[in-house]
């Protein structure tokens, strides 16, 4: 008898075809990794089908790839992510075709089941995806946010504005090579007498490296068996 | 004739009814709103991005700090992920502890939503006899964790400690003399299980003095039905959950549909709404109070039956116990470990959504391997929740307005993140 997540493995597998670049289940989710020309036709598929019947958009994340894998200290990392080109699929765990990414998270009240969609922008340098608020309208604010955050453009909103930032920031402060501390601050200035925007005074300080190890670090005990 | 143009006012970020730091821009024909965008933005602390440098366990704090209103809940969904991605199972009691907690928060939530409902809308008692109650909530939080409000008390692989068995006491001072603190500390004599228990036996009475105070009043009852209303497909569309879904006749709920912890044991109601107007969201909540006081209930009888471990015995996620650090080479390798680099995160990506008091809070965590997330996002149900504010208050009033952002339960922690 096949469980919950078999039926809408298969039955995706079924209903998309070939638009599907691929689909992968692990820890108990799917995730359908769809091109961003399908993307419209699919969302709708998934909307409407009755055997699918996603009537909720729950999130839209946009994802920068653009350090995965990469560890070591702050400057290591900036030389790394300087150097290798983000769609070199190395040992060094560049898995991903380009660099800016949206993700969206579907739940279905009718057959109670969630599914991921993963969507490539095919530009680095201008990421751009159709929008699906015509499909969900909950994606009015959450993709508001990814353009903000990211830079990631959505063809098609009508109201594609920055939402998070403030009113004259300049720049998508999640990508990963926008800096921690940010490029301006604020401080009141009392020979113009008003609040002023200047170049950023923080010294980078960084307490705990990020760190990768290689696969098999702790399978001595291992973590599922320890 | 000269050109007509719609008034537009700034429902500014600060205003006692704004419900944190929300510029509500409003066009107004008269007092009929036409057309209402919401400035968000000014509690932005870019929460995601500080997470990326943090390790799993030092982002455990922020969560509190998002949802400042329902702490736990908050925390509940990111350690259920980080556990989702390290594959792990929390032991039993843990569950237990971490479910009679959730609902705690559930009642925390929901007191502060409706007592601040109430006090946009007029209402002033309620609020003081809410907050009443949520200072008995913020002593059982701070007997278990220390902190009243940010208690950082779930952990990835359980709980931080157990709950302890004695209460702290109030002491003689000058206002309050040795008579009246004895009775004061009638209630703390036994362990924090007697006092959460003492607790959840009168508060059934308290609900039933909020309900006395306005479910029949027709001042309330004036302002709040008819307002708001959402037809079910639509709330389905705009992504609404929570309350906001159940109130508009849709019965959802995440810990009956797909539970997590200990709910799938635990036996409670979940009430549905008719209408999808204010009232109905506010009767909703009023009786979730009623069944998270019965799942309280249903906690602390098994709780007392059973002890055991709250946290993993697995030393590459958990901090060992501090005498076995000191007395063996391999905890003291573990504990170094842990508190210098943390434990590390196998490569996956994995979405985690619980029912907070407000909808569905979700966590997505992207992991590549490394010690600290890659890519940790948020879905806040009051985001959602408010972006639908346009739509909502189009052809209503502006005191409307003020019901409308009450009945979304909005907190700008978790908005604005």
């Amino acid at each position: 008898m096949a469980t919950r997540l078999e039926t809408l493995s298969a039955t995706l597998t079924a209903v998309l075809g070939d638009k599907l670049v691929s689909q992968t289940t692990a820890l108990r989710e799917i995730t359908i990794v769809v091109r961003p020309e399908d993307l419209i036709a699919v969302a709708t598929t998934l909307r409407d089908a009755p055997e699918l019947r996603f009537e909720q958009l729950m999130d839209v994340c946009g994802v920068d790839y653009l350090a995965y894998g990469i560890g070591g200290t702050s400057e290591e990392r900036a030389a790394r992510m300087r150097d290798l080109d983000v769609r070199v699929a190395g040992p060094e765990g560049r898995k991903h075709p380009s660099r800016f990414a949206a993700v969206y998270q579907l739940l279905s009240v009718t057959h109670n089941w969630r599914v991921r969609v993963r969507v490539y922008a095919q530009n680095d340098d201008l990421p751009a995806i159709d929008s699906v608020i015509g499909i969900w309208p909950a994606a009015s604010w959450l993709e508001r946010e990814a353009f903000d955050l990211y830079g990631i453009v959505f063809t098609g909103h009508p109201d594609l504005r920055r939402i998070l930032t403030d009113y004259g920031f300049i720049g998508h402060p999640f990508r990963k090579d926008f800096p921690i501390s940010g490029n301006v601050e604020m401080r009141y200035d009392p020979d113009q007498r008003r609040v002023i925007y200047q170049p950023v005074t923080i010294e980078p300080r960084e307490v705990t490296p990020r760190i990768v190890r290689e696969e098999n670090y702790a399978d001595s005990e291992g973590i599922k068996k320890g | 004739m000269a050109e007509i143009r719609n008034y537009t006012i700034n429902f500014g970020p600060q205003h006692p009814a704004a419900h944190g730091v929300l510029r509500l821009v409003l066009e107004l024909d008269g007092e009929v709103i036409q057309r209402a965008d919401p400035h968000i933005g000014l509690l932005h602390r870019a929460t995601e991005k500080l997470a990326e440098h943090r390790t799993f366990v030092q982002n455990v704090p922020y969560y509190d700090r998002m949802d400042y209103t329902t702490m736990l809940c908050n925390e509940h969904s990111y350690v259920l992920a980080v556990e989702k991605l390290l594959g792990i199972e929390v032991p039993i009691r843990g569950q237990y502890v971490r479910t009679l907690f959730a609902e705690l928060t559930r009642l925390a939530s929901h007191l502060f939503a409706l007592g601040a409902h109430a006090l946009d809308l007029g209402a002033m008692t309620v609020f003081l006899y809410c907050f009443r109650e949520r200072e008995e909530l913020f002593d059982i939080f701070e007997a278990a964790s220390g902190a009243r409000m940010h208690t950082a008390y779930f952990r990835p692989g359980g709980v931080y400690r157990d709950l302890p068995d004695s209460m702290p006491q109030y002491t003689a001072s000058k206002i309050h003399n040795e008579r009246a603190i004895r009775k004061m500390n009638e209630n703390r004599q036994g362990s924090l299980l007697d006092f959460i228990e003492d607790f959840a036996e009168r508060f059934p009475t308290r609900v039933d003095e909020y309900e006395t105070l306005l479910t029949e009043n027709r001042i309330w009852k004036q302002r709040t039905v008819g307002i708001g209303v959402v037809s079910p497909e639509r709330a389905l569309a705009l992504g609404f959950s929570g309350p906001m879904l159940r109130g508009s006749g849709i019965a959802w709920d995440l810990r009956k549909k797909q539970p997590y912890e200990v709910y799938d044991r635990m036996e409670f109601d979940v009430p549905v709404g008719v209408n999808g107007d204010c009232y109905d969201r506010y009767l909703c909540r009023i009786e979730e109070m009623r069944q998270a006081n019965r799942i309280i209930r249903q906690c602390i009888d098994w709780l007392r039956e059973n002890p055991g471990p709250v946290m993993i015995d697995n030393h590459k996620v958990a901090p060992p116990a501090r005498v076995e650090m000191k007395a063996n080479m391999e905890e003291l390798i573990h504990h170094f470990k842990l508190f210098t680099e943390g434990m590390h995160v196998p490569e996956g990506e994995v979405y985690v959504g619980t029912e907070h008091p407000k909808g569905e809070f979700g966590v997505t965590l992207i992991s590549d391997g490394a010690n600290k997330p890659y890519r940790m996002k948020v879905r806040p149900p009051s985001f959602v929740h408010l972006s639908a504010m346009d739509e909502l208050s189009r052809g209503h009033m502006l005191a409307d307005a003020v019901a409308i952002i009450g009945t979304l339960e909005i907190v700008f922690g978790e908005i604005d993140r």
